[in-house]
């Protein structure tokens, strides 16, 4: 038992990518679909105010909001940023001009980018249009950003049936953040003792139970786990399944057992694969040891030792 | 008193120094030790606490589910009753808040944290935006809060020097706190997102904070002079912010109005405005004066750990009046991009 040192601090990059799929009800349907086709469409709220970008119930009163106007691609900023650092996915690689934009016709703003030369060119009041993107689809960048514009103003909002053909019904939020994660301290020693294929865990200094991997915590009792105990590398299957499911991109064939090992000397069971011997032959107290494989950074599996199998009171605890 | 159907106070506040990164911790590493100070300063130990809840967002760290591995901090075997809100741990403070309200618990241990250090925290708050609409464009947050900072400016209710005051009085008010991420004079620095240069922004950063509540007596037992809670409400506005008056908070409003803020005056307002200009629009909906001490924290300008700061803003303002410092505070949360949420807390301590 040594008490722990200081680690190396582990970093390592974390992509989190999601593409959710969104439905779309009738409403952002029209106004999304209605981009692609160059149309800028709002709501009418019982009190005649029109919203763009359009909003299926009304804010103040709740009620549901159906009545679909077209507005003009022009407009008036109402207030402004200027971003000299445009972030990557922000709608412009060049310094620009976050905006909230009343269109003509439209009693509330929308918020998008304008491109112009710089801060100085650029007033809460000044006057816009649309640019629209080359390429529409049926989604907010459709409109590319907002241009500086001094022509006449667009005039009313007019009624909008809202039909087009081929309606967007759907679209798909993609979204990738980048992060750098850090394990923290015990999962550290975890992770590095693991190299050197030697699994390590942390002793609670209050119920004495060994905790592998180790997060550092002791669940039971509430403090740290300070004392750092080597484990295994033997262990005793506690429980365990057959797999009949090949899982998709996991070259092993089925059936297989997933089991708990309880390590020796270890407080609380993980999980590992259990090769090296027929799946309809492993058993509750069978001893197993890991195997490595070449470069691998943990077990690939564990397989018999060949010693008799544990008695069931040395492991019931830690099923 | 007679608001609500129980007298619950804040009897502990912990926090941790708040950093702007803590590689070599994980979250329920940098966490424990703040559980471990704020049921100290009770006596409690934490299987005698009546309900746990915590503020936090997997977001900030990438990791699923991350609150589940900070309970480990707690201890939560034998089985606990707990729960979690994905926002500003004030939020959890005011559902701990009614779980005793109930009668269903008397005690209540709340605890917030953020550890922004592992992402880019003004790209990982585009994703609360509408995704329809505002996620796709990557609105960032200091981009969002710079639109309100002009839309301000153009009503006249501010102007750039004003900001930079805000940003100064905040560090300097910091330098009394040894929890603070920047204290002193601090650079005002170059635009950001314009007119919001550096120092009208907050830093950012990891940290813990953590409170514990009581009910009547027992609260008079845990604590020599508790922070009783009058007054609590939360209000919150339509999402999206072409739809509002950005130079104003109306549910800030309406939430101090129904938690009784406006009934007496109070001598400390602890508010979250984690920009310089939000200070500004928080000040005209709370109706302070210059006499009223504001943030003599810090606040979020020193120290702005995501999902804590609001809590914190409850626990430092409770934290005065245990130390006799304040009779009568006001605290505020905010969550979601330009004030769109806005929890009020009233803390009295009894007279003396
Ligand atoms: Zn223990």
């Amino acid at each position: 038992m040594t008490a722990a040192s200081p680690p190396e601090v582990l970093r390592a990059p974390l992509v989190v990518e999601f593409p959710f799929t969104r439905s779309l009800g009738p409403v952002q349907s029209a106004f999304l679909t209605g981009l692609r086709e160059g149309v800028v469409l709002g709501v009418k709220t019982s009190d005649g105010k029109v919203m763009v970008p359009p909003v299926e119930y009304d804010p103040v009163t709740a009620e549901e909001i159906r009545e679909l106007v077209e507005v003009a691609a022009t407009g008036t900023v109402t207030t402004w940023a200027w971003n000299d650092r445009p972030r990557p996915q922000q709608p412009l690689d060049t310094p620009f001009a976050w905006v909230l934009v009343k269109l003509d016709g439209a009693d509330t703003a929308l918020l998008h980018a304008l491109d112009a030369p710089g801060p100085d060119a650029v007033r809460t009041g000044m006057r816009v249009r649309v640019r629209w993107a080359a390429e529409r689809t049926g989604a907010i960048t459709d409109i590319a950003c907002f241009e500086p514009y001094d022509g006449p103003a667009g005039g009313a909002a007019v009624p909008h049936d809202g039909s087009f053909a081929g309606a967007v019904t759907g679209i798909v939020a993609e979204a990738r953040l980048d992060y750098v994660y850090s394990p923290g301290r015990a999962q550290t020693a975890y992770i590095e003792a693991l190299s050197e294929r030697r699994t390590v865990g942390e002793r609670c200094p209050s119920c004495h139970k060994v905790y592998v991997p180790p997060r550092g915590a002791c669940p039971t009792c509430g403090v740290a786990t300070t004392d750092r105990v080597e484990v295994g590398p033997a262990g005793t299957v506690t429980t365990f399944c057959i797999v009949n499911i090949k899982a998709k991109n996991l070259d092993i064939e089925v059936p297989y057992v997933y089991a708990h090992i309880a390590l020796d000397g270890a407080g609380l069971a993980l999980h590992g694969r259990i090769g090296g011997i027929p799946y309809d032959q492993v058993r509750m107290g069978l001893r197993v040891e890991p195997v490595w494989t070449e470069g691998g950074r943990y077990p690939d599996h564990y397989r018999p030792t060949g010693e008799p199998d544990a008695d069931y009171d040395a492991y019931k605890e830690l099923i | 008193m007679a608001r609500y159907a129980r007298e619950v106070a804040v009897v502990a506040f912990a926090q941790s120094d708040h950093l702007r990164r803590t590689d070599e911790l994980s979250e329920v590493e940098m966490v424990m030790p703040v559980l471990h100070q704020v049921l100290a300063a009770t006596g409690l130990k934490a299987g005698e606490i009546g309900f746990t809840c915590s503020g936090s967002s997997d977001y900030l760290a990438g990791r699923a589910f991350s609150f589940t591995m900070t309970l480990d901090g707690v201890g939560a075997w034998p089985p606990i009753s707990e729960s979690h809100v994905e926002m500003d741990g004030a939020w959890a403070l005011y559902e701990a808040w009614v779980k005793i309200q109930t009668g269903e618990a008397d005690t209540a241990l709340v605890y917030a944290y953020g550890k922004s250090s592992p992402g880019s925290v003004r790209d990982v708050l585009t994703r609360q935006l509408d995704p329809y609409y505002v996620a796709p464009l990557w609105p960032d947050a200091v981009a969002l809060a710079a639109l309100q900072a002009q839309a301000l400016i153009d009503a006249g209710e501010t102007e750039e020097s004003a900001l930079a005051a805000v940003g100064a009085r905040s560090r300097d008010a910091a330098t009394a706190n040894p929890h603070a991420q920047l204290r002193g004079p601090v650079p005002q620095g170059d635009y950001q997102v314009r007119p919001l240069r550096t120092g009208d922004c907050p830093p950012v950063g990891d940290g813990v904070a953590a409170v514990v509540l009581a009910a009547g007596d027992l609260a008079r037992r845990l604590c020599e002079r508790p922070a009783w809670i009058t007054g609590i409400d939360h209000r919150i506005e339509a999402h999206s912010l072409g739809l509002r008056d950005l130079t104003d908070s109306p549910s800030t409003r309406l939430a101090a109005e129904r938690a009784g803020v406006f009934e007496a005056p109070v001598d400390t307002a602890e508010l979250h405005a984690p920009f310089s200009s939000q200070e500004i629009v928080l000040r005209k909906a709370l109706g302070l004066t210059d006499e009223v001490s504001v943030n003599p924290s810090g606040g979020a300008l020193a120290a702005n750990p995501m999902m804590a700061a609001g809590l914190i803003r409850i626990g430092e303002a409770a934290a005065r009046i245990h130390r006799g410092a304040s009779r009568r505070a006001v605290a505020h949360a905010t969550s979601g991009p330009c004030l769109q949420q806005n929890l009020v807390a009233v803390l009295e301590g009894d007279a003396r």
